[in-house]
């Protein structure tokens, strides 16, 4: 095939969207190598760790787009230490030198500093789009830094970062040249905003499309957008909280009629629900609903609000819903696609307002869910059953019953077979969580059906490593592999070694692994970075080869052991 | 509990001896910043927290603790007569929305937690369900499982049959218990379980490395040695409980609804998660208070806990009329003062119009409540009841609860005589600029009981 001239390959290779069908690609011959290498203008990188900033300059020296994730999952639930490490700023360094071209950057748990928000808003002119999400480490100033010099910004996307909040100021630094946003999401912020400068930059942007306001934007001001800006079609509401006679809930209710392109609504961080008819007319048209921050409404002011949401896809939202509430989601939207159900009760402690109940209506009426994230108080395996059996094209089911080994609590047996049968049917299934009492059958289970699988989580279950054994065998695609509490060794993990080689990583923690089987492991693997996370004052030399090991997180790598990682980190 | 554990739990004896004691120690600063966030997380598990606090004191400490505590509250505007009866003290002190500075007292386990959890939840749902849970087993020890309490009943030894054969630590932390200087054994773990859970690093800290090494899971029990200890000790959900990083939420969800149910708490008048604010006001009192409807199940509830909170500006009436100072003012007397003739408490419903309270079925005057105003009967004059007749507390109840509740307590305050006489509402120039209803005949209310079927709406 070398007879194609590169400057034909390169348009083909551009169909390409998909970066595995270019890694594929890639390694045909040298001549598509080179091809691919010149061409590649996104790059995904899932673990900072993987591979040094150098090295993916050095491969690929025209990236445009860069996605880059940093801190493990588990890092969400406060199982990895704060500055256990996913540091951004090696990364800035080194693309400020070499991507001048660089307009797209997305980054997920990792620790970004202002000096690296500063370097970033001074090195590529040509920069679009930030979106940063569950990242730490940096202030409103960096944002500031963003604001002022990214002249030709399209995008600043804030997903549940932890912010240093100084001031309201930074809103004011986009200069009135700035004409081009089309999606601001600052939600996540915690301090005030200069309410002046948000309208005037809301003014100024025709076309922007996506707004989420954070909770101090009062509901006069959201007013004052939705007038501005009429063609929103995402839209994040500050605090929605007015009294129903006021004037400003008057006008909002007018203005709303005139949003006719919403098609997705977040927020209600704080609102009075007596103020919620003012958003039916937008709800028609809502293909998203995310009221999972929305604990102010409740009970019949929940479901007033979902009878109005027919056409949802998408639906986030906090148990308050109950089942009788989920029924009515059934009934109402038909074309659902993914349901998240988020605790109200943060600590698992009392009782979750939902049950398998709400769940099996869900599966009843909306045929089209495939992805699902439930928290929920009690499960059974008949549900499971009925849910595998309604929806079988489930690609991402995560659930979690509260009480992380309750049993089926009709028949007191082991959830295995519910969930075995969700694996069995919902062929496509990527991610699965699991939750409730589980023995080893649910692993073979999934093993022997979850082909499709990628990433698993797994916590407080099996009984001992054949639990394991059977995922690690079955599951041919997984990449990630994530396990709290289960009676698993280190016979189990290093059964098959090289199978980590195709897994991007392997978290375990509270497991039954010793400091022994790990250092095997990481002798046997030089290509994999083996990472004990011990927090007790430990020396390591003295450390018996027999002591378990708190955290674990092994991870393939090209880049050999880190070196930043903290003290308590150790590479093996 | 296997031998090899036995003496793991005692190698580990003298680190959790420096725990319980930092507990005890700390117990009353953490426990406040604990209820502190309790308050605006709505959570229950914060019950677990306030056991800790007293179980980690001497037994005579908490006799102090608990006179200290009710101390404060009488400090507080919804302090708490002595002579009430204990009952009805617990549930309403714990339902104004005055959170206590100390948490309830241990007087009564199976019940402060639950009151407790009343006052936190913020959830209307668990609200009623506890307090039905309240009423059927109120004397035994709750065994629901939410409840971090010991439960003693077979229910719990399954729970924990199951749970020790996947944590097979679990039972480490009993033995390391005897160590604590609690004599108190019934919530001696759930405090360790508290500490574990609140303070996870904390905990980490403290258990050396040694214990780590010699315990057989030891990553698992120092890292969630709360569950086991719970384990032990209460059903399984509970024990479940406060592991750290379950359920698996993120932090940032976690933290942002924490902030959210503060503020919803927090700010005037805003329908937070669950809960109901409407303002009361008092004829001569200088400034308005709010309360949480939602917090309260009966009318007898809401009215002492009215009484409470505005009995102060009746001590100053007292002194206006001859009657010596708050310093020789005996609660009675007080009480006498508020249920003498003097008040009337009358509300404004959706539509506007003042009512008497006690008008209609509680939960319909929770639907229709926007505020309260506690006048002088001499202008409530012309507030009045259709026949004159007076409602039966028994008959009235609504609930197995509230009969209790009535039973338990059959006083009633804020119990206005209404008299004939010039409405000075008529005419349309009420402060408020709303009319009050009022009925032609003349009679008695009595605002405690609830009067289902009677129409007691009254017409101007």
């Amino acid at each position: 095939m070398n007879y194609f001239p590169e400057e034909v390959l390169e348009p083909v290779f551009d169909f390409l969207s998909s970066n595995r069908d270019r890694n594929a690609v890639s390694l045909v011959c040298k001549s598509w190598f080179r091809v691919d290498r010149w061409s590649r203008q996104r790059v995904f990188i899932g673990n900072c760790y993987a591979v040094r900033p150098e090295r993916l300059i050095a491969r690929f020296p025209r990236v445009r787009a860069l996605i880059l994730k940093g801190k493990p999952h588990f890092a969400d639930f406060n199982l990895v230490p704060h500055d256990w490490g996913g540091f951004f700023y090696p990364w800035i360094e080194a693309m400020a030198k070499s991507y001048s071209g660089l307009e797209e950057l997305r980054l997920k748990r990792m620790v970004v500093s202002d000096e690296s928000l500063e370097l970033l808003s001074r090195s590529f002119p040509n920069f679009k789009s930030l979106v940063l999400v569950s990242c730490e480490g940096f202030s409103t100033d960096g944002l500031a830094a963003i604001a002022a010099n990214c002249r030709l910004l399209r995008e600043l996307d804030l997903q549940e970062n932890e912010v240093e909040d100084h001031r309201g100021q930074w809103l004011s630094c986009f200069p009135d040249s700035c004409t081009s946003l089309i999606s601001l999401n600052f939600a996540c912020l915690k301090g005030e905003v200069n309410l002046v400068a948000l309208e005037r930059l809301v003014a100024r942007c025709p076309n922007l499309r996506s707004l989420r306001l954070n909770r101090t934007v009062p509901l006069d001001m959201l007013q004052k957008i939705l007038l501005r800006a009429p063609q929103l079609e995402d839209l994040g509401t500050g605090s929605y909280v007015k009294d129903p006679n006021s004037e400003p809930y008057i006008k909002l209710v007018n203005t709303v009629l005139n949003c006719k392109s919403v098609r997705s609504l977040s927020g209600f961080l704080e609102v009075s629900p007596h103020c919620l008819p003012a958003i039916y007319p937008m709800c028609l048209n809502l293909t998203s609903l995310n009221l999972s921050y929305a604990s102010g409404i409740r009970d019949t002011d929940l479901i007033k609000l979902i009878h109005h949401c027919w056409k949802l896809q998408r639906l986030w939202i906090l148990d308050f819903i109950g089942d009788e509430g989920l029924e009515v989601v059934a009934s109402t939207c038909k074309e659902l696609q993914e349901l998240r159900v988020f605790p109200s009760d943060l600590y698992g402690v009392g009782n979750a307002a939902v049950t398998e109940e709400g769940l099996v209506a869900i599966s009843k009426g909306c045929l089209k869910l495939h992805s699902l994230l439930y928290f929920c108080q009690q499960m059974t395996n008949a549900a499971l059953i009925t849910v595998a059996k309604n929806c079988p094209n489930f690609t991402l089911f995560r659930l979690c019953i509260l009480d992380p080994t309750r049993a089926d609590h009709l028949t007191l047996q082991p959830l295995d077979e519910g969930f075995g049968a969700i694996v069995q049917s919902c062929k496509g299934l990527r991610r699965l969580s699991l939750s409730g009492l589980l023995t080893d059958q649910v692993f073979h289970y999934i093993g022997m059906y979850a082909e499709q699988l990628e990433m698993l989580s797994i916590a407080f279950a099996g009984e001992g490593d054949k639990g394991m054994l059977y995922v690690l065998n079955g599951c041919k695609n997984l990449r990630k592999l994530e396990i709290r509490d289960c009676p698993f060794g280190d016979a189990a993990l290093l059964m098959d070694v090289g199978k980590y080689e195709t897994m991007r990583s392997l978290w375990m923690s509270a497991c039954e692994v010793t400091l022994g089987g790990c250092k095997v492991l990481a002798k046997k693997m030089p290509m994999l970075n083996v990472e004990i996370i011990n927090e007790k004052d430990q020396m390591e030399e003295n450390l018996d080869d027999s002591l378990k090991v708190e955290k674990m997180y092994l991870y393939r790598t090209l880049d050999g052991p880190r070196r930043d990682a903290p003290d308590f980190v150790w590479n093996l | 509990m296997s031998p090899l554990l036995l003496g793991v739990g005692e190698e580990g004896q003298t680190d959790i001896t420096l725990l319980a004691s930092s507990a005890s120690t700390d117990s009353i600063c953490q426990n406040g910043s604990g209820l502190k966030e309790r308050n605006y997380m709505g959570l229950s598990d914060c019950s677990s927290v306030d056991s800790s606090a007293v179980s980690s004191l001497s037994e005579e400490k908490k006799n102090n603790l608990n006179l200290k505590a009710t101390e404060l509250r009488l400090g507080l505007p919804g302090s708490q007569s002595p002579e009430r009866d204990p009952e009805i003290f617990l549930m309403s002190s714990a339902k104004l929305d005055e959170k206590p500075l100390f948490p309830l007292l241990p007087s009564n386990d199976g019940f402060c937690p639950l009151s407790q959890k009343i006052v936190v939840s913020g959830n209307k749902r668990v609200f009623s369900d506890a307090m039905d849970g309240f009423s059927e087993v109120r004397s035994s020890v709750f065994t629901e499982g939410n409840w971090l309490f010991p439960t003693a009943g077979p229910d719990s030894e399954t729970a924990q049959s199951v749970t020790q054969g996947k944590f097979p630590v679990s039972s480490g932390i009993n033995v390391m218990l005897p160590s604590k200087p609690t004599p108190n054994s019934g919530v001696k773990s759930i405090s360790l379980k508290e500490n574990s859970g609140a303070q996870p690093a904390t905990m980490k800290e403290i258990v050396p490395p040694k214990v780590l090494q010699e315990r057989p899971r030891a990553a698992n029990e120092t890292s969630h040695n709360h569950r086991s200890a719970a384990n032990n000790n209460s059903s399984a959900p509970a024990a479940k409980a406060q592991v750290v990083g379950w359920p698996p939420v993120r932090s940032f969800r976690k933290n942002t609804l924490a902030v959210t149910s503060r503020n919803n708490d927090e700010v005037d008048g805003k329908p937070g998660p669950g809960t109901l604010f409407i303002k009361v006001s008092m004829d001569g009192a200088p400034y308005l208070r709010k309360v949480d409807l939602r917090t309260y199940t009966a009318y007898q509830e809401l009215s002492s806990a009215l009484e409470k909170m505005f009995s102060c500006f009746t001590i100053g009436q007292c002194g206006s009329h001859g009657v010596p100072g708050k310093e020789i003012l005996s609660e009675s007397k007080l009480r006498d003062l508020l249920h003498g003739s003097e008040y009337v408490l009358t509300y404004e419903d959706k539509d506007g119009d003042w009512m008497l309270v006690g008008d209609v079925p509680w939960e319909m005057f929770i639907d229709s409540c926007k505020r309260m105003r506690i006048m002088k009967s001499s202008d409530a004059i012309g507030l009045v009841l259709t026949s004159g007749k007076r409602l039966t507390v028994n008959t009235a109840l609504e609930t197995p609860r509230e009969q209790e509740l009535a039973s338990v307590n059959r006083k009633i305050a804020f119990r206005p005589a209404i008299q004939m006489g010039n409405n000075p509402w008529q005419g349309g120039k009420t402060q408020e600029g709303n009319q009050v209803k009022s009925r032609e005949e003349s009679g008695h209310l009595r605002t405690g009981g609830a009067s289902r079927g009677l129409d007691a709406h009254l017409i101007m």
